[in-house]
């Protein structure tokens, strides 16, 4: 009969699995009737605040609105068109939903909770749904990458061409930032020294030195990147409205775009919760929350509610860029990927790798001090150069204007020649 | 068109200078400009619970209304001049022998049609006694298209309810009534 039962590890990865799900949907919703009211804000409107308790008057705001949003959306008629690839067009919003909810079990969403000898736990229980993980960061790579396999097929599967447009541009989006990405992570993991996420912040709160400060250069990296692998504006290309009518779920409706939108969202959440965790100290806030172990309830919610406040901080920061730059053209997004965002990573990495391979030698001939100094004031240094020679160094824009000569076919020519005249001669 | 044209000014981009090649004064105009907007002050008027403000009621272009003279008789003389100036063509006056002396005709019923019309205001600009006017009441609702259909009495109506905000441009204006 004992074996029968869930052991206590089991009970409680589920309880974890649950309370991360239920509340990371719930975050969703809200957040978009938070991205709602910031893009109604920003244009001197009010946003939605009529929706409020079902069947009474009672307003709350629009507080509502996630539901009503959410009732609707699934009431709707869920159409499949009839030229579409079936399998495909149904797999696409489960890849993508599964994929981004997936990441979330490498993904440490507080610090830990103290022993609780009533339920059997002796010791601290991390707030991260697979504890064990080694690998996190690599989990959580692999599965964002693996949610473009999502927007592929969906525009591939739909058949259309402002959806196959919008996967195109997603995969050669994707993989030229994942590249970005990838350098502004490394550099994040050689100073940690762990690819696992608790352990990254544990590193921040015990130097007491977020990444963001430590290395400049590969949080701006970081960060530019992770708005495009979210298609986030300004470079929410697959999926411009303007130009392709909503990219690759132009033909979804009904419940698979719901799962489409959702995971949009999760993956800004995510690209949040990675900038908090890996450059913004995560949990960490100076005087607040302690370094050590967790001992109290009170530490383990204040360190909660500082990784929420500043995860909300980012996604407000995400949602009020949205508004505020218009989107680059893809050649400028390619440029900036490649030409720009590449050798900047390269250059933190190699500075990070070379500041850590001789601290050991700085601290032992000139000090801790003197060692701590140089490892933050050379990132700061390759930043401040390296944002000026990228500026410098990269083209500004293509000059498409028509070519202006004064040659023999103006004395030939009196004013207001023709077009055809020109070609003639 | 002959781009090397001596006739044609070119007006060049200036060149970037490095702060703008640093991208720095575009992250911070954008930045600023959205969080200004944020906080500021909302255009929006919450409409049924709050009413619009019309600029200047006397020129507004609401709803129609018939002008009574000082007995209370309806001022058209049935002329026909509004109907035959509407483009929407959605007044219909039935004229008949005046039972005043000081006229010849009037509206035996005069209706206005307020989903045909398109609110241009000339039959206003038309009428030589001022008698049809637009007011500025501007939820104009009904539950059925005969309700929309608006009559004589119905218009008369409009005035006593507007007279008193809305007094009659033409006296408004300085013309005799």
């Amino acid at each position: 009969m004992q074996s029968l039962l869930p052991s206590l590890p089991t009970i409680i990865a589920l309880v974890k699995i649950g309370a991360l799900i239920g509340g990371l949907m719930t975050a969703a919703a809200y957040l978009v009737l938070v991205e709602r009211w910031m893009a109604a804000w920003v244009q001197d409107r009010k946003g939605p605040n009529r929706v409020g308790i079902p069947l009474t008057k009672i307003r709350l705001f629009g507080l509502g609105q996630p539901l009503a949003d959410g009732l609707k959306i699934i009431l709707k008629e869920d159409f499949t068109p009839k030229h579409v690839d079936k399998v495909l067009y149904a797999a696409a919003p489960l890849v993508i939903l599964a994929a981004s909810l997936a990441i979330f079990a490498a993904i440490p969403f507080g610090s830990s909770l103290p022993p609780i000898p009533a339920l059997g736990l002796e010791s601290e229980e991390p707030l991260l749904v697979a504890p064990g993980l080694d690998v996190g960061v690599l989990w959580v790579f692999a599965l964002s990458s693996i949610a473009v396999y999502g927007v592929l097929l969906g525009g591939w599967a739909s058949n259309n061409k402002y959806g196959f447009l919008g996967g195109l541009r997603s995969s050669a989006q994707l993989v030229a930032y994942e590249i970005p990405l990838g350098l502004g992570l490394l550099g994040v993991v050689l100073a940690a020294g762990s690819l696992k996420l608790d352990a990254i912040m544990d590193a921040q709160a015990s130097s007491g030195i977020w990444y963001a400060f430590a290395q400049p250069l590969g949080f701006v990296v970081f960060m530019i990147a992770s708005f495009a692998e979210a298609a986030r504006l300004p470079f929410d290309l697959p999926e411009a409205e303007q130009e392709l009518v909503g990219g690759y779920h132009t033909e979804y409706s009904g419940i698979k775009l719901l799962l489409f939108l959702v995971s949009e969202f999760l993956h800004m959440v995510t690209a949040a919760f990675l900038i908090v965790i890996m450059f913004l100290g995560g949990w960490h806030l100076w005087g607040l929350t302690g370094s050590g172990p967790v001992e109290t309830w009170l530490v383990a919610v204040i360190r909660f509610g500082v990784l929420s406040a500043k995860i909300l901080g980012v996604i407000l920061f995400f949602m009020l860029v949205r508004w505020s730059w218009p989107r680059f053209r893809f050649d400028q997004l390619m440029n900036l990927a490649w030409k720009v965002m590449l050798p900047l990573g390269l250059a933190n990495l190699v500075t990070v790798a070379t500041v850590e391979e001789f601290r050991p030698q700085m601290v032992t001939a000139f000090g801790e001090g003197t060692a701590a100094a140089v490892a933050i004031a050379a990132p700061w240094a390759v930043f401040v150069l390296g944002w000026i020679a990228a500026g410098m160094l990269t083209p500004t824009g293509t000059d498409n204007s028509p070519i202006r000569t004064h040659g023999p076919l103006d004395a030939e020519h009196s004013l207001g020649s023709r077009p055809h005249d020109l070609v003639e001669a | 068109m002959n781009p090397g044209d001596p006739a044609i000014t070119w007006i060049e981009d200036k060149p970037l200078g490095l702060a703008e090649r640093l991208y720095l004064p575009l992250f911070v105009n954008g930045l600023t400009t959205t969080a200004r907007h944020l906080v500021s002050p909302k255009v929006t008027v919450s409409y049924p619970d709050q009413r619009p403000k019309v600029g200047n009621p006397l020129i507004y272009r609401g709803v129609h209304r018939l002008n009574r003279d000082e007995d209370g008789r309806v001022k058209c003389v049935a002329c026909f001049l509004c109907a035959t100036a509407c483009p929407a063509r959605c007044i219909d006056i039935v004229a008949a022998e005046s039972p005043w002396p000081d006229r010849d005709k009037y509206p035996e019923s005069f209706q206005i049609d307020e989903l045909r019309c398109i609110f241009c205001g000339m039959c206003e600009e038309a009428c030589p006694v001022d008698a049809v006017e637009l007011t500025s009441l501007l939820d104009l609702t009904g539950k059925s298209r005969e309700e929309m259909i608006f009559d004589k009495e119905k218009l008369l109506s409009v005035y006593d309810m507007t007279k008193d905000a809305e007094p009659m441009k033409s006296t408004a204006m300085g013309c005799t009534p």
